[in-house]
């Protein structure tokens, strides 16, 4: 099936993905930017738990049901995220984080 | 090199470039669409590992549903012509720097550690195991998470209208029209 394929590829292609999208969050100033590297670290996780649940435990289906409950979770974040940040928009006009700092309006 | 390997190659590499250009694209809407190429990359990635049921969730749910709405908001809450300006050289250097200190410890980590696989046969993940998985409380059962998620679910579609909805500054503007 995975033939020639170890299981440090795919958990390495993951850590790639995952520090990529934490540069991402770090050095990005609009808010829908930030959601985006969330999404590739949400996603670099899924990886890895297919990848150990393919690779180490095929009998079981525990990685299989995680990465599932962790799309759904990405899936309300998004939802929620993005009416908070069209709130904010209508409020202050702009989604950069550096004009957003009060709390209280 | 097999043709296994050609795809993981393949995948990867779109993967790690395309969520690179993800990060550092300073065009808005470049960037979610690039963000659409990395996860239909990763479904491509499920599929390999045969687990079919969870690429068509990731495909339909993150490709077809999350970036369209991420799309939505760029296009209500941003000019399409707008650039971002250059992130600070200071900035990004520091980010940089911890992300690839991060990366490199996780990486030697990941090397150094021997897994051992177990010798059990493999089980073949089909729809019909799923859904009955999914609503069974025995062993290898998932119906609290189910319903957990289910509840988690509707409070956010609650959560995303009441926050959504017009309301706050529109409703004191109309007060101070009618005075």
């Amino acid at each position: 099936m995975n033939a020639g394929i170890p299981l440090q590829y795919f958990l390495v292609l993951a850590t790639v993905m995952f520090f990529v999208g934490v540069y991402g969050f770090l050095t990005r100033r609009n808010l829908i930017t930030i959601l985006m590297s969330l999404e590739l670290i949400l996603n670099s996780v899924n990886i890895n738990f297919l990848a150990f649940n393919r690779y180490l435990y095929p009998h079981k289906l525990e990685g299989f049901f995680f990465s599932l409950f962790v799309i759904a979770v990405a899936a309300a974040e998004a939802a929620v995220a993005i009416a908070i940040i069209i709130n904010i928009y209508r409020r202050f006009t702009t989604i950069n984080v550096e004009d957003v700092n009060e709390m209280k309006y | 090199m097999t043709s296994t390997q050609l795809m993981f190659l393949l995948f990867s590499s779109l993967i790690i470039v395309f969520s690179i250009l993800t990060v550092t694209s300073r065009k808005i809407l470049r960037a979610a669409v690039y963000l659409l190429f990395v996860l239909v990359s990763t479904a491509g990635l499920y599929f390999m590992l045969n687990y079919q049921f969870l690429a068509a969730v990731q495909l339909t749910l993150y490709a077809g549903g999350i970036v369209v709405l991420i799309i939505f908001s760029i296009l209500l809450t941003s000019y399409i012509n707008h650039r971002f300006e250059q992130v600070g050289w200071k900035k990004s250097l520091f980010s940089a720097l911890a992300a690839i200190a991060g990366a490199i410890l996780s990486i030697i980590t990941i090397l150094d550690y021997r897994f051992s696989a177990t010798s059990e046969a493999a089980k073949e993940v089909d729809m019909h195991l799923v859904g009955k998985s999914l609503l069974s409380v025995g062993d290898d059962g998932y119906a609290l998470p189910f319903e957990v998620i289910s509840v988690l679910l509707i409070a956010a579609m609650v959560a995303a209208i009441v926050i959504a909805k017009k309301g706050g500054p529109n409703k004191t503007q109309s007060q101070n029209l009618k005075q």
